[in-house]
This record gives structure tokens, sequence and C-alpha cells, in this order.
């Protein structure tokens, strides 16, 4: 089976600093795959350079056996490479039904008609409920999103991603900053998410990792230093020496 | 359908809002009739306002040059009546037209940088335009002014006559016409996304929609409000000044903007109204220090009513209505 998203030998020098140098990593359909580094690793400049925001120095990016290398941010989102944010990035003054339907109504390519009512679009906000529901937010649907709950709101990022119908889904800390009480209705959304949806998690939360991912990438001052299996990261002599021993008891 | 019912109140609320204006319209011709000819200035800088708020507010994108916009449909249908157009509903669309192309060229230009060095393109277009008025004096009657326009009566019936009845009234309908398209393009799929792009423009483009094109598009929309403007207070007062494409015109209208209220269109309205009348009766009481009572007038808006008259008026209403609000719920 080919890979439907491949990174081949990625590199991004700022002058004479590299920060990403030589990262290969491919994956299949469905596969849920954790890349995970201390701070300073080069994970933020690793999803510049995948989602477009930057270019790389080096080093190409396939998306369902596409070279995307060239493409700008938004023809990677058409293409159906999608990114969730660190920090939320949404629209304070709108609800999440609205986000949603802004989501729905791009894919159908109706995002931008001048000619039509929002708010009347019934296909687009019949949509927009039943992924509102799946995710449990029908409660806030209707309220703006600037008073609702820090953990309703991350729910509401994965929400808008998965109204986009990717086809690779780049997770970047879906947990981080939602206080631990709200962590288990992320992670369960996390794990309703499409069987054959490739999701490449970016995430420091180490429980998180191992219980979500399949696969782990670690990246250390830029370069992949482990691929393999989450019960052996820990292990890894390597993987121990980068974090020194700060995330290597967290495995056992 | 969940809808249904919300769309339906909607729509009555924009229903309730043209008649406010439109009552408030007639008012001013009953109350004010020896002043129609400053009314009809009212509404055609009331147009220019709502031109500004659409990039202002909805887009999120600063301009101290919209008097460009404004003043290419003044220039165009002065210009089109002198050499014999003298329709007045066909000049109000020459004017929307040149405001429109003149929308294209500015948002070309400004959309390509950011902040401050957006705003200072803005200024520096209004500043050229301007300028190439002055200069072209052949065509424009440079600093004297373009005169010697007659509009043909109003439907073939109407005289623009001394009064300037016909003028406000022509007027009113075209701001009812105007507002009432605006309220629909604003809550449109499209005057979503501006909206989406006013407040965080990186989602916009994770959702895979091109920024340019969509601000590109509000800039030729917002002339062709602004061109109508300008337009009218040519056919009303039935000369171009300079003054029309001027940078004061613009700093005046994004004041009058805020003063009023950014984001939701009827505090362009008011915002207009206020300033004006403000405007027009302390200048009248005293010529030199009237722009000292705006400044504070300002000043008191901004500390105690950041979201501007009509913001702090929706928040009143809001908490009055709050109980009954919840019972519906």
């Amino acid at each position: 089976m080919s890979a439907v998203f491949e990174v081949s030998h990625l590199s991004k020098a700022f002058g004479g600093l590299k920060v990403n140098s030589d990262i290969s990593l491919a994956m299949n359909e469905g596969e849920r795959l954790a890349l995970i580094g201390p701070n300073g690793a080069g994970k933020t400049t690793f999803v510049n350079l995948v989602t477009g925001r930057i270019p790389p120095s080096a080093g190409s990016v396939h998306l369902a056996g596409e070279d995307i290398t060239s493409l700008g941010a938004v023809k990677r989102v058409r293409r159906g490479l999608v990114r969730t944010f660190q920090v939320t990035r949404l629209f304070p003054d709108m609800t999440p039904e609205e986000h949603v339907v802004m989501t729905i109504l791009q894919r159908l390519g109706r995002a931008t008609r001048i000619l039509a009512r929002f708010h009347g679009d019934s296909a687009a906000t019949d949509e927009a409920a039943e992924i509102l529901a799946t995710l449990g937010l029908t409660e806030v649907a209707r309220r703006k999103v600037a008073t609702i709950a820090y953990g309703q709101q991350r729910l509401l990022e994965i929400a808008i991603s998965l109204a986009q119908r990717p086809k690779v889904l780049l997770l970047d800390e879906p947990a981080a900053g939602v206080p631990s009480s709200d962590t288990p209705r992320i992670e369960e959304a996390l794990a309703r998410l499409p069987a054959s949806l490739a999701v490449l998690m970016i995430e420091h939360d180490m429980d998180l990792v191992f219980r979500f991912a399949k696969r782990v990438v670690v990246l250390a001052a830029g370069e992949v230093i482990f691929q393999g299996l989450p019960a052996e990261v820990a292990k890894d002599p390597k993987v121990r020496e980068a974090y020194l021993g700060s995330y290597a008891h967290a495995g056992g | 359908m969940p809808m249904t019912a919300s769309a339906s109140r909607t729509v009555g609320r924009d229903l309730l809002g043209l008649a406010l204006i439109a009552l408030v319209g007639l008012a001013g011709y009953w109350l004010f009739p020896d002043n129609l000819a400053f009314l009809t200035r009212v509404i055609s800088v009331a147009l220019l306002v709502l031109s500004l708020d659409l990039i202002v507010g909805y887009c999120g994108v600063a301009s101290l040059g919209q008097g460009a916009l404004y003043g290419a449909g003044a220039y165009a249908a002065g210009i089109a009546c002198v050499h014999g157009i003298t329709d007045p509903v066909l000049l109000i669309l020459i004017g929307a037209g040149a405001g429109a192309i003149m929308g294209l060229l500015m948002g070309a230009i400004m959309l390509r940088a950011h902040g401050l060095p957006q705003l200072v393109l803005s200024i520096a277009i209004v500043q050229l335009l301007h300028e190439a008025a002055n200069k072209a004096s052949s065509i424009t009657g440079g600093s004297d002014g373009l005169s010697g326009m007659s509009p043909a009566p109003l439907f073939g019936v109407f005289e623009f006559d001394l009064w300037g009845r016909s003028a406000y009234l022509f007027g009113l309908g075209l701001l009812l016409i105007v507002f009432a398209v605006l309220r629909f393009v604003t809550r449109s799929p499209f005057g979503m996304v501006c909206r989406g792009l006013k407040e965080d423009p990186l989602r916009i483009s994770a959702l895979g929609i091109y920024a340019f094109p969509v601000l590109l598009k509000m800039f030729v929309i917002s002339g062709t409000v602004a061109g109508m403007g300008g337009a009218l207070a040519a056919i009303a007062t039935q000369v171009v000044g300079l003054d029309s494409v001027s940078f004061e015109v613009s700093a005046n209208a994004l004041v009058m903007l805020v003063l009023g209220g950014i984001g939701h269109l009827y505090g362009a309205l008011i915002g207009t109204v206020i300033f004006m009348a403000l405007e027009h009766v302390v200048a009248a009481i005293n010529p030199f220090h009237w722009m000292t009572l705006v400044g504070a007038v300002l000043i008191a808006i901004v500390l105690f009513a950041p979201r501007g008259l009509s913001g702090t008026l929706d928040e009143l209403a809001r908490m009055l209505t709050r109980d009954r609000w919840r019972a519906g719920r």
C-alpha cells in the first residue's frame, strides 16, 4: 500500500542554524502517528514546513502521491492536508455552528457566495449539527465562541477539521491548555476520528501519545532520533538522553 | 427546521430597521424643510461612511483614503452630467461604476500591504487623486470645482428644485435600497468570511480560503457604495469640488464611523448623523472652535463607550430585554 502522506529528507536552515535536518516519515491511510520531542526540537518548524507556511531548504512533501512541496498553504488545505492549532484559532464573535457551517460551505465551494444567505443553507446547517452533536457541542452550538469553555473550543477545532474531510490531519497539541478534567473528552473525540483518516499528532503529553498513537517519531535538535512502537520509545537510550530523563519513565 | 424561526426573526429586525431609517428620514423632511440641502449631504456622506464600514468594520482593513472612492463617483457623475448624460438614476449608476473601478484599483494596491503601511498607502492614493483632479482642470474644473451640471427631472417628473425636496427623497430612497442590500451582503457566506478575516486571517487560510479575492470583492462593493454617495452629492449640489476627493473627507468618515460604532452598518448611519448635526449646529455658533467640541465628544466616546454609540445602545437594549430573551429561549 502506498503512503497517503510522505515527507522525504525535509530540511530547514535559518542562516547557519539547522532547525530541521533530513526528516523523513511516511503514513498510510488510517495510521495514527505521534511526533514528539523536547522543547526546541523543531516541531513547530516541521508543522510550518509541512503545512506550507514556510518553504523548506531541501526535501519534499507528498500527499496522496502528489508532490505538494511547492504548493502554498491554502492549496495544501484544498488538497486535503488539514491542521488544528496548538493555541485555538477561532472567531470569538461567531458561534460553533457558524464555524462549522463556514467550513462545510468552503468544502462545497460555496463559502464566498454573495447572493445567498449564510444561515439559509439547510444542507450545511444539518451537517454541522451532526458533527457538533458527535463532539457533544450541541448545547453550545449557538453561543459565541468567546463564551464557551476552552476544552469546548479545542473540541470545536476538531469539529472544524472533521468538516473539512481531510485525507491527512495534523493535530498540533490537541490537548494543550485544557484542564485535566476535560482531557478525557478530547481523547474520546480523537478516538472517534474516522478510521481511514491518517492522523499525525504533535504532542507533549506522553500519556495521550501512548494511548493514541500506534507509532511514534521522536525529534531532537531537528533530527529524527527514533521511529518505532510506543512501548519501545522510553527504552531507547538516544531518546532518554534527548529528554535528559524527564520523560524516560513516562512509558513504563 | 430550526433556522426558519431565527431567519424570519432577522428579516423582521431588518424590516424594522429600514422602517426606522425611513421614518427618521421623513421626519427630517417635515421638520427641517429649509435644511434639505444639508440633509441630502448627510445622506451622501452616510453612504461614504457605510462603504468604509464594509472595509474597516467587516474586513478589519484600516483606510484613511475612502474619499478616493467617493470622489471618483462624484467626478464621474459630474463629468457625465456636464457632457449631457442628465438622467439622475443613470448618473448614480455611473458614480457606482466609477467607485467600483476605483475600489478595484485601490484594493489591488492596498491589499499588498498590512497594518500601518496599508494605512499610509490609502492616504497616498487619495492624495494622488486629489492632485490629479487639481491638475486636470480642463476636465474637472480644478480648484474652482466642476460646475454647469443640470440633472434632468427624476423619472422625468420631479425637478431638482431650489428647495432640494426631490434630491433629498431621491437620496433617502437610495440609502434605503443600499442599506437593505448591504444587510443581505453582510449576512451572506461571503460576509461571514469577511468577518472571519477580520478576526483571524490565519484560520481562514487554514479552511482553504484565499483572503485576497474576498477582500478585493469587498473593496469593489465598498467602492460602488461610496461612488453612489459621491454621485448623489454631485447631483444634489450640482457642483463637484476638490474637497470630495480629499484626505479630510476620508479622515472625517473614519471619525464618524468610530463615533457610531464599527461593524454593524447602523453605527455608520448614527455616527454620520451625530457628527454632521454637531458640526452644523456648533459651526453656526462658533465657526472656529467647532472641531474642539467634536474632539471632546470623540474622546468621551472612546473612553466611555469604546464600541461606539450604536454598540452602547445595543448593549443597553440587551440589558433591558435580557429577561424576555431568556424566557423566549
